[in-house]
């Protein structure tokens, strides 16, 4: 069995992918019929389906770092050895993980819901992945591609605001509710924010391969791009906390610092109609089918991000399905697709072969399936969301009955949820079939 | 953009990143109102809050899942009191389990919940909004 272990990431991260999901939608069924598989509560799914999920994307991501390094940035890879100690490591802690939340024992930390001591192996292998990177990135010849910057901007900050994310188990941090709330979301901000750097990085990187024009990845408007989010992971975290009563000054300065990616969100309307133009002369090439995905949820997260950065919205949308709306619909509709995209590319490159038609028209369907079941689900959160919101301010109805309220769109979602598993499947399940034949040949 | 011209924009958000963390970590959350709660038992509470994993379907301040209500408040909400608080945590509803929780763990998880009603207001439901967006408690 040959390993590239590029790909042993990437195919380990669609079976999360999977299996993630379809706890999300377990748990989407328990939330609105309390008597639907009673026997795992949804204190154990909900961190199943987030944890899994979260391995995705990291996964995936980590998979294609490696795999570039080695076969297309010019880099090389340090050592192929250390990388495989790295996949081992995910393995076993990733198992482990999921063996916790079967049983009940948590950390019961928002997002890392494991034990404590199940994040010594994460911070490890890290360092392993770390050391890696540098020591190959460091082989290159002249100045380093914006995405090069971006991954190892995304690996230091991981390792940074994950280590900040444990900082509660120093009582100076744990023992004060407002600086613990306050420095979780500072550290979980930025900490979404470096999943991004390597999955936007990741964009940029499959983005340039498909057009053959490396020079984009070295421009002006890249690098600018890159510190204006840079900056956003550092200082624009605090929409998080917007209530919690910490000083002002860290509200204000969060909420300035959301506002400049309004620039972003500029560029994008300007160019729209180019965009357009561009997308239809590629759109059969299947990577960037997921690229042009992912630019459209780019724009329609943005806006939301945007609108939920103004304090006077956020009032009404925090502690809301909005804010799920928000998170989903970037880690679905952004990561995800990006994601996607960056495994179909790399399997084609390793196996130098093509998907036969069937196939194609396969993932063509699924693609679809997958967009439209997901954008009414995004809906659905928001429109939820919104009513709680509204609902919860206005201070007539008990809690219980702002839930009946919003019962309804919730089902809806619930039943788009299992569109969304459906449309992914279709997509997945040739890459899964290329793997295996791969590793088995 | 020259090679130079990164590395010293890089570096400036680092240092400036170093100092925002140092502000926030202390004079930024140096309040906190319910310091005089802040009981044994209460730090205890907020172990027991997190074993039993309650923040995936309850928030503080509105961070957590949604499937049951904020509880920042619910040691001060009309109608509500550390009688109702316990008789959840002892039975449990439909929705949340009964975790079969000590006396000794709900006597903690009390104390906790008392702390964490005394340190603000969640959600916030009485303000006022100003022209640049922000937003005044009343
Ligand atoms: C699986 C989800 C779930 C978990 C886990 C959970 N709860 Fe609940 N809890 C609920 C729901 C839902 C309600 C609202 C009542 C209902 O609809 O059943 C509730 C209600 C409550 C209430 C009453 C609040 C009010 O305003 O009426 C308290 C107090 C409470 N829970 C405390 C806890 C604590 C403490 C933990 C952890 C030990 C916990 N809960 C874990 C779902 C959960
Ligand atoms: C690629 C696919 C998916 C990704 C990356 C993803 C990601 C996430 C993330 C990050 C959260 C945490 C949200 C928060 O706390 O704000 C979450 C919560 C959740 N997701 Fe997903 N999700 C995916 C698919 C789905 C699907 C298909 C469903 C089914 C309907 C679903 C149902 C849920 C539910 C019910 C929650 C809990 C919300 C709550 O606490 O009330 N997810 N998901």
């Amino acid at each position: 069995m040959k390993k590239e272990v590029g790909l042993l990431f990437v195919t380990l991260g669609l079976v999360a992918l999977l299996s993630g999901v379809i706890f999300g939608v377990i748990g989407a069924f328990q939330f609105v019929f309390p008597e639907f598989i009673t026997t795992v509560s949804f204190v154990k799914i909900r961190p199943l389906h987030v944890s899994l999920v979260v391995a995705w994307i990291f996964s995936c991501a980590i998979g294609g770092i490696y795999y570039y390094m080695n076969n297309c940035c010019g880099t090389g890879l340090w050592s192929g050895k250390l990388a495989k100690m790295h996949f081992r490591i995910f393995v076993i802690t990733g198992l482990l993980i999921l063996i916790c939340y079967f049983m009940g024992k948590f950390g019961g930390r928002e997002y890392w819901e494991f034990p404590a001591i199940l994040s010594i192996p994460i911070f490890f292998s890290w360092i392993l992945f770390g050391i890696n990177y540098f020591k190959s990135a460091f082989n290159k010849i002249g100045g380093w591609p914006v995405h090069m910057w971006m991954w190892a901007t995304g690996i230091v900050f991981f390792f940074i605001t994950f280590s900040e994310a444990y900082l509660w188990v120093f009582p100076y941090f744990r023992n004060s509710l407002v600086r613990d709330l306050t420095v979780q979301w500072k550290a979980y901000g930025a900490l979404t924010g470096s999943w991004n750097m390597l999955v936007y990085g990741t964009a940029i990187f499959v983005m340039t391969r498909i057009k053959g024009d490396e020079k984009t990845a070295h421009s002006k408007t890249a690098f600018l791009m890159y510190f204006l989010g840079f900056a956003n992971l550092l200082f624009g975290w605090a929409h998080h906390i917007y209530i919690v009563p910490a000083a002002s000054w860290i509200r204000t300065l969060s909420y300035g610092m959301s506002m400049t990616e309004l620039l972003i969100f500029a560029k994008m309307i300007i160019e729209w109609r180019s965009s357009l133009e561009e997308a239809k002369k590629d759109f059969h090439i299947i990577p960037y089918k997921f690229i042009v995905a992912s630019d459209v949820w780019i724009f329609l997260n943005l806006g939301l991000a945007l609108a939920i950065s103004v304090p006077a919205v956020n009032i009404y949308s925090h502690g809301t399905h909005v804010t799920v709306a928000h998170s989903m619909g970037s880690t679905i509709g952004i990561n995800t697709m990006i994601l996607l995209a960056s495994a179909f590319f790399l399997i084609s490159d390793i196996t130098k072969s093509d998907f036969s038609a069937a196939q194609k028209k396969q993932i063509s369907l699924g693609f679809w399936l997958f967009n439209l079941f997901f954008t009414v689900f995004w809906c659905c959160l928001i429109i939820a969301g919104i009513q709680k919101g509204i609902l919860t301010v206005e201070d007539k109805l008990s809690f219980q009955e702002v839930m009946t309220k919003i019962q309804p769109v919730l089902t809806i979602f619930a039943f788009c949820g299992i569109g969304v598993l459906a449309g992914l499947t279709l997509v997945v399940s040739p890459l899964l079939l290329s793997a295996y034949r791969y590793f088995k040949s | 953009m020259l090679i130079l011209t990164r590395r010293v924009i890089f570096w400036s958000l680092i240092v400036l990143f170093v100092i925002h963390s140092f502000l926030v970590f202390t004079i930024g959350t140096e309040e906190d109102k319910g310091e005089t709660l802040l009981t044994k038992d209460a730090l205890n509470g907020k172990l027991v809050y997190q074993k039993y994993n309650c923040t995936a379907c309850h928030q503080l301040y509105g961070l957590g899942g949604y499937m049951g209500p904020d509880l920042t408040n619910v040691m001060s909400k009309q109608g509500i009191g550390e009688l109702y608080v316990r008789a959840f945590l002892q039975n449990g509803t439909q929705r949340m389990p009964n975790f079969h929780l000590s006396e000794e763990e709900i006597i903690f998880l009390v104390a906790y919940l008392k702390y964490v009603d005394k340190t603000g207001i969640s959600p916030v439901k009485k303000f006022e909004i100003n022209l640049n967006g922000t937003v005044t408690q009343k």
